[in-house]
């Protein structure tokens, strides 16, 4: 076990006893990336090697200085009796859609491929003031939009640390594999219908999206504006907690950002379950898949992932909560479709300012006119899935069908909201403190199995999108590996702005499994 | 599958979003955004009163959580030739771009 493999919290404790230094635990986690991260995503990176199919490709790039300047003023604060705040010396890496000033901050896409941040993402800018190791910009899918990771222009893609001929799912594949495989301790992720929570599910990784509001967006390149959310990836839930602490709160430059303190995300971290009212959906052991021929099927979740929300049920029953059977949420299943149409219209407007006229990529070609300058700029500057979002979102939000698309999408959404609504209602019939349900409808698919067929990867997402419509917490944790030794990962569903009670009940899961012999075992590339 | 996005409706949006595709672009992504219609038909099979209001974010903007205005002050960006530099093309300060066509209004 080297210091790059260990937790937030135990790495806090032998930094601040002066057993080890912040440069220690810096140059631990560089080793470990020398060792297993291969070469960092390029633009026209050429054909994959066979060694390249072994690595974890978390990185687009490393800000290895940037760290080693914090970690040696964290260690001179401990020298001079200072506080190097509660995240001192612990490296985190940053999903490639955050903008960190003097940093490239591509968004995976070439048409951002040469563009240098002038300023700091809030979060970003908080994790640094809390004393955290800045360790580099990872690789995702190209603005956000996937679920593998494979769509980045940045090449080779990120692969599960668990099995690198399997997706680290996405968008934030880069920072879960880059967690996972103990190039860093935490990583900042964004979550939009689930890109926080699906590649942790698959990399065995703890993630949470936080209630829209909790964490700012300011530096955030927007992908949805309605539904992102920047949240904490780390190894375990009380480095989700402590990463949480770190961020959350109101910002002036976020006017959307909740006017509310965080609360005490650990105090109360280990208070146990006891009297909390747990639901279980069939909603949720239902899933939705595309079928060739263009129609959509309902299956049954596979085996193994039911289980591991069954027992979860039945741990978190022997700890004293309550679990609640067969609460209805009838409209789990229209959260794609409303997804396909309110995300689209939200990014097509969002893509508009890549013009090639103020920053980024602008077409080499000579050019006619400034219209000429644009088709050819966007054309060459994006990929496919920029592309299929554009013209999806224009497409449903145009006069003569944002009636029958766009409108109806929106009061969908209501209906979802509702759903949640009912359940967490202190005086309705359910009274839930939260829901449980599994994190994804599949354990990690292989490389190019999924990609391409843009319906089908959108499905991935079908059990974590609804707490994006409806604005509440999501959490997912490790919850055991299957028969092929893949991760497999739950989530809790809380009501707005309930991290705490999400973290405390995830915590008391994580205690009661510690001695299970998945827990003991390591991804593929550290074997 | 459906074809409600027909090479017409589709070069319309293309011109629309500004975007130059190559033939086998175009013909792959018609073909996708037809397959996503197939999945977001589905929200018309849902019986939607019509007194039901939308939403257009999940978490409610009470008075309580709302941010107070902010004051409108002046803060200027400390280097402002950093941001300038992005540009693909400037000079002297300005941004340059080639010949913005011009249309006479009717």
């Amino acid at each position: 076990m080297e210091l790059c493999d260990l937790t937030a919290r135990e790495l806090s404790g032998l930094l601040r006893q002066r057993k080890v230094s912040a440069v220690e635990i810096l140059e631990s986690c560089l080793e470990r990336i020398g060792q297993v991260d291969g070469r960092p995503g390029s633009l026209d990176a050429g054909p994959l090697t066979p060694e390249d199919e072994q690595k974890v490709h978390a990185f687009i790039t490393l800000t290895d200085d940037r760290a080693l300047q914090q970690a040696r003023e964290v260690d001179r604060k401990l020298a001079a009796g200072e506080d190097p705040g509660p995240l001192a010396g612990i490296p985190f890496t940053v999903k490639d859609i955050f903008c960190v000033r003097g940093t490239r901050t591509t968004a995976a896409s070439r048409i951002l491929a040469n563009y240098i941040a002038p300023y700091t993402a809030t979060p970003v800018e908080r994790l640094e003031a809390s004393g955290g190791l800045m360790l580099g910009k990872v690789n995702l899918d190209e603005f956000t939009y996937g679920s593998s990771s494979e769509s980045s222009a940045f090449q080779p893609s990120p692969r599960n640390p668990w099995n690198p001929s399997r997706v680290p799912g996405g968008s934030s594949g880069g920072s879960t594999a880059s967690v996972a495989a103990g190039e860093a301790v935490l990583s900042l992720g964004t979550d939009t219908a689930g890109s926080i929570r699906q590649p942790a599910a698959f990399c065995g990784v703890v993630g949470l999206k936080p209630t829209y509001g909790r964490v700012s967006r300011y530096g955030l390149i927007a992908f949805a504006s309605s539904l992102d959310c920047p949240g904490p990836i780390a190894r375990d839930v009380t480095g989700a907690a402590m990463m949480l602490q770190a961020m959350a709160g109101p910002d002036p430059r976020d006017a959307t950002t909740a006017d509310l303190p965080p609360e005490d995300y650990l105090s109360q971290l280990e208070a146990g379950v006891r009297g909390l009212r747990i639901g279980l959906s069939p909603d949720y052991f239902r899933i939705t898949f595309p079928t060739p021929d263009g129609g959509f099927e309902q299956q049954p979740l596979p085996v193994e992932i039911e289980a591991s929300v069954r027992k979860a049920a039945d741990l978190l029953r022997a700890l004293g909560a309550e679990i609640i059977e067969d609460v209805p949420m009838p409209n789990t299943r229209y959260g794609i479709p409303a997804y396909f149409v309110i995300s689209r219209v939200e990014a097509a407007s969002n893509l508009h300012r890549y013009d090639g006229v103020k920053y980024g990529y602008r077409t080499p070609e000579p050019v006619a006119d400034l219209r000429s300058m644009y088709r050819k700029t966007r054309g060459q500057g994006f990929g496919v899935q920029p592309k299929l979002r554009i013209l999806m979102g224009m497409y449903v939000s145009a006069a003569q069908y944002s009636e029958q698309y766009y409108q109806r999408a929106l009061r969908v959404r209501t209906l979802i909201r509702r759903d949640f609504e009912t359940v967490f209602d202190p005086q309705g019939p359910y009274r839930l403190n939260a829901l449980l349900t599994p994190t994804t409808p599949t354990a990690a698919f292989a490389m190019s199995a999924v990609y391409g067929d843009s319906v089908l990867m959108q499905y991935a997402d079908q059990l974590t999108v609804p707490a994006n419509h409806a604005g509440i917490p999501g959490l997912s944790i490790p919850a055991g590996l299957d028969a092929e030794g893949l991760p497999l990962g739950i989530q809790l569903l809380g009501p707005d702005f309930s991290e705490a009670t999400l973290l405390r009940i995830a915590r008391a899961y994580e205690q009661a499994t510690e001695a299970e012999v998945w827990r003991t075992q390591k991804p593929a590339v550290l074997s | 599958m459906t074809e409600a996005i027909s090479p017409e409706i589709f070069d319309h949006l293309v011109e629309l979003a500004a975007l130059e595709l190559t033939p086998a672009e175009a013909t792959y992504l018609r073909q996708q955004l037809n397959h996503q219609l197939d999945a977001i038909d589905q929200l018309e099979s849902i019986p939607l009163d019509a007194s039901l209001p939308i939403t257009s974010h999940g978490v409610p903007y009470t008075a309580q959580i709302s941010q107070p205005p902010r004051e409108d002050t002046w803060q200027p960006y400390p280097a402002p030739d950093e941001i300038l530099a992005q540009s693909p093309q400037f000079e002297d300060g300005y941004i340059i771009v080639p010949d913005i066509p011009h249309t006479s209004l009717e």
